[in-house]
C-alpha cells in the first residue's frame, strides 16, 4: 500500500513537472510578454528602453533557459509577482483557493447526497416512471450549458423575483445567513450540472450489483427490498462512485470556473481566467498548476478511500481489475 | 427518445443551412447593425426580435447554429479519429505501450481542462509563424477551435476502443490471422476496427455533444470563434450585458445549445442501445 502511495505521488509530481513546462510554454505563445505590457502602459517606454530591459529580464533568452529560472526560483518558493494584484502571487492564490475548496466541497456533497438515494431508488424499479423521469433529468443536467444555466438562475432569482444576490461572496464579517444567501445560486448551478452524471453512474452501478448472486442469495433468504438495497447492494455499489468521483474533479473544477465567472466568486477559477485574459503570466501560471495539483491530489485520496473501504483490493500484489 | 432525437438533429442542420434563405425572405439582417430598431420585441419580420445593436435573433441563431454543427461535428470526427488510432494502437501492442498511453490518457481526464483550453485559445497564432492576416481569419478561428478541443477530447474514445480492442486481440479470428503472417496494421485494418467501430460511432456521437458545449461556453467566455461570426456562446454574452432589461436574449441562444445537445446525448445513447444491446444495464 505505502509502495503504491509512493507510486502515486511519484507519477502525480511528474504529471505536474511535464505540465509545468507545458503551461510555461503555452504562456509564453500568449500575446505580448511582461514588457510589452508595461509599454502598452507607459508611453515614456522607448522601444530601445523595452529592449534593454527584456535583455535585463532574460525575455530574449530561449524558452528552456527561461523555464529553468523559472523553475529553480518556483522550488525555493519565489512563485513571483501578479501584476493585475500588485502582490506576491502566493498571496494572491492562497485566498482564492479557500474560496474555491468551499464552492466545490459543498457542491460535492450535495450531489452526492442527492446521487446515492436518487440512484438507488431508481435502479430499486428499473423502466418505471420514476426511472425515465430521473433518466431525463439527468441527461437535461449534462447537457445543459452551466453558464446558461447560471444565467436562467439570475435572471429567475435575482431579476425577477429579488430572492438572492447575483453576485460573488459576502464580505467576510457578514453574518452566517447572508454567507449562505451569497452561496445558494453558485453551488446550485455547480451541483445541477454536475449531479446528473452521479445519479446515471450511481443507478448503472446498483443495477449491476442487483444482478449478483449474493444479492439473489439475500432475496432468497426473505430479507425485504430496503435491507437489500441499502445494506448489501448499496455498499458496494457505492465502491466504483469513488473512482468516478476522482475522475470527476477535473471537470468539476471545469464547472466551478464557469460558476464563478458567472457570479464574481473569488476563487481560483475566475483567478485564472482573468489572469489569462489581464496578462498576469505569473498567476495564470501558477493557478493552473495548483488547479492541476488539486485534481491530481483528489485522485490519490480516492485511491486512499478505495483501498481503506475495499477489502478485496491488496495493493501489493498484481494488477488491480 | 433516439429516433426523435435524430429528427430534430436533421431539422436543425436544414434550418441552419437555410440561414440565408430565411434572411431573404424576411427581408432582415443578421450582422447588419440597425441602431434605430435595438433590442426590438418579437414581432413582425423579427420573429425572436432584436439584438442590442438590432440585428435580427432568429437569423443570427441560425448562422449561430452552422457553425455549432460544424465545430461539433467536425471536432468530434478529429477526436474519434485520434482516439480511435491511440486506443487501437495500446490494445494491440500492450505492454509498456499501452502503458505509457493510458498513463497520459489517465492524466488528461484528470486534469482541469477548461482553464487548459481558455490558456490554449489564448495562444497568439503570430508567435507560431503564421501571418497577422491568417491568424485572425474567422477559418483560423474555426480550426483553432477544433484543434484545442480534438487535442484534449480523445480520451474517452481511446479508452473505449482500447478497451474492446484488448479482448479482441484474443480471440480466435485475430490469432488465425496472426499465424497466417499477416502484419499487424493489416490485422488492426482488416480485423479489428470493423469489430470496434460499434461502439466508436457511439462514442464519436456522444462526444459531439460536449463539443459543443466546450465550444460555447469558450465563445461564451470571448476566447471562441471570434466577432462577427455569431455564435450562440458570444450571443449569450451579449445577451448578458443588457440581462435587466431584455432577460429573453438570454434564453434562445441557450435553449439552442440545449436542445442540440441533449438531441446529440440521447442519439448516442440510443445507438448504444441499438448496437450493443448487452451493454444494456
Amino acid at each position: 500500500m505505502l509502495r503504491i502511495l509512493a507510486d502515486r505521488l511519484l507519477q502525480s509530481l511528474l504529471v505536474l513537472f511535464a505540465l509545468s513546462f507545458l503551461i510555461y510554454a503555452m504562456i509564453g505563445l500568449m500575446p505580448g510578454d511582461p514588457i510589452d505590457v508595461m509599454v502598452a502602459a507607459d508611453p515614456d517606454i522607448t522601444p530601445a528602453d523595452a529592449a534593454r530591459m527584456k535583455a535585463a529580464f532574460g525575455l530574449d533568452r530561449p524558452i528552456l533557459e527561461r523555464y529553468a529560472a523559472w523553475l529553480v526560483a518556483a522550488l525555493q518558493g519565489d512563485l513571483g509577482f501578479s501584476r493585475l494584484y500588485s502582490q506576491p502571487v502566493v498571496d494572491v492564490v492562497l485566498p482564492r483557493l479557500g474560496a474555491t475548496a468551499v464552492l466545490l466541497g459543498v457542491s460535492l456533497t450535495l450531489s452526492l447526497l442527492i446521487a446515492i438515494p436518487i440512484g438507488v431508488l431508481a435502479a430499486a424499479r428499473p423502466h418505471s416512471g420514476l426511472d425515465y423521469g430521473v433518466n431525463l433529468f439527468c441527461f437535461a443536467g449534462v447537457s445543459a450549458p452551466p453558464f446558461w444555466l447560471a444565467l436562467l438562475a439570475i435572471i429567475l432569482f435575482s431579476v425577477t423575483l429579488g430572492w438572492l444576490p447575483a453576485s460573488g461572496q459576502a464580505p467576510a464579517d457578514a453574518g452566517i445567513l447572508t454567507q449562505i444567501r451569497h452561496a445558494i445560486l453558485p453551488v446550485g448551478v455547480l451541483t445541477l450540472s454536475s449531479v446528473g452524471g452521479y445519479i446515471r453512474f450511481m443507478r448503472g452501478a446498483m443495477l449491476e450489483t442487483m444482478r449478483r448472486d449474493y444479492i439473489r442469495t439475500a432475496r432468497a433468504k426473505g430479507a425485504d427490498m430496503r435491507r437489500v438495497l441499502f445494506n448489501h447492494a448499496l455498499r458496494n455499489a457505492l465502491l466504483p462512485l469513488i473512482t468516478i468521483v476522482a475522475l470527476s474533479f477535473g471537470t468539476l473544477f471545469s464547472g466551478a470556473l464557469i460558476t464563478e465567472t458567472m457570479f464574481s466568486w473569488l476563487g481560483m477559477g475566475k483567478t485564472i481566467y482573468d489572469a489569462i485574459l489581464g496578462n498576469d503570466f505569473n498567476l495564470a501560471l501558477v493557478g493552473l498548476l495548483l488547479a492541476s495539483a488539486m485534481t491530481l491530489a483528489g485522485n490519490i485520496l480516492a485511491d486512499i478511500c478505495y483501498a481503506g473501504l475495499d477489502p478485496r483490493v491488496d495493493y501489493g500484489k498484481g494488477d488491480r481489475a | 427518445m433516439a429516433a426523435a432525437s435524430g429528427v430534430i438533429l436533421v431539422l436543425l442542420s436544414l434550418l441552419a443551412l437555410a440561414a440565408p434563405l430565411a434572411e431573404a425572405q424576411l427581408g432582415v439582417s443578421g450582422d447588419a447593425a440597425d441602431l434605430f430598431n435595438r433590442l426590438a420585441p418579437p414581432g413582425g419580420a423579427h420573429l425572436l426580435g432584436t439584438d442590442e445593436v438590432g440585428r435580427d435573433v432568429f437569423v443570427r441563431l441560425l448562422y449561430g447554429g452552422q457553425v455549432s454543427l460544424a465545430v461539433g461535428l467536425s471536432t468530434a470526427v478529429l477526436t474519434g479519429l485520434i482516439g480511435a488510432v491511440i486506443g487501437l494502437i495500446a490494445g494491440y501492442f500492450g505492454g509498456a505501450i499501452d502503458t505509457v498511453l493510458m498513463r497520459i490518457t489517465d492524466a488528461i481526464i484528470s486534469l482541469p481542462l477548461l482553464p487548459l483550453l481558455i490558456v490554449l485559445a489564448a495562444i497568439d497564432l503570430t508567435k507560431l509563424g503564421l501571418s497577422a492576416e491568417a491568424a485572425a481569419s474567422s477559418e483560423a478561428g474555426m480550426i483553432r477551435i477544433v484543434a484545442i478541443i480534438a487535442l484534449v477530447g480523445w480520451t474517452t474514445v481511446a479508452r473505449l476502443v482500447r478497451a474492446e480492442t484488448l479482448s479482441l486481440r484474443r480471440r480466435d479470428f485475430v490469432r488465425a490471422a496472426r499465424a497466417q503472417g499477416s502484419t499487424p496494421l493489416r490485422i488492426i485494418a482488416v480485423h479489428i476496427l470493423p469489430n470496434v467501430s460499434g461502439p466508436l460511432v457511439v462514442a464519436t456521437t456522444l462526444s459531439v455533444g460536449n463539443v459543443i458545449l466546450f465550444e460555447s461556453v469558450l465563445s461564451f467566455l470571448g476566447l471562441g470563434i471570434q466577432p462577427p461570426t455569431p455564435t450562440w456562446g458570444a450571443m449569450l454574452t451579449n445577451a448578458q450585458e443588457v440581462i435587466w432589461d431584455t432577460p429573453a436574449l438570454a434564453l434562445w441562444p441557450g435553449l439552442m445549445i440545449f436542445v442540440t445537445v441533449i438531441a446529440f446525448n440521447f442519439l448516442g445513447d440510443g445507438l448504444q442501445d441499438a448496437l450493443d444491446p448487452q451493454a444494456r444495464e
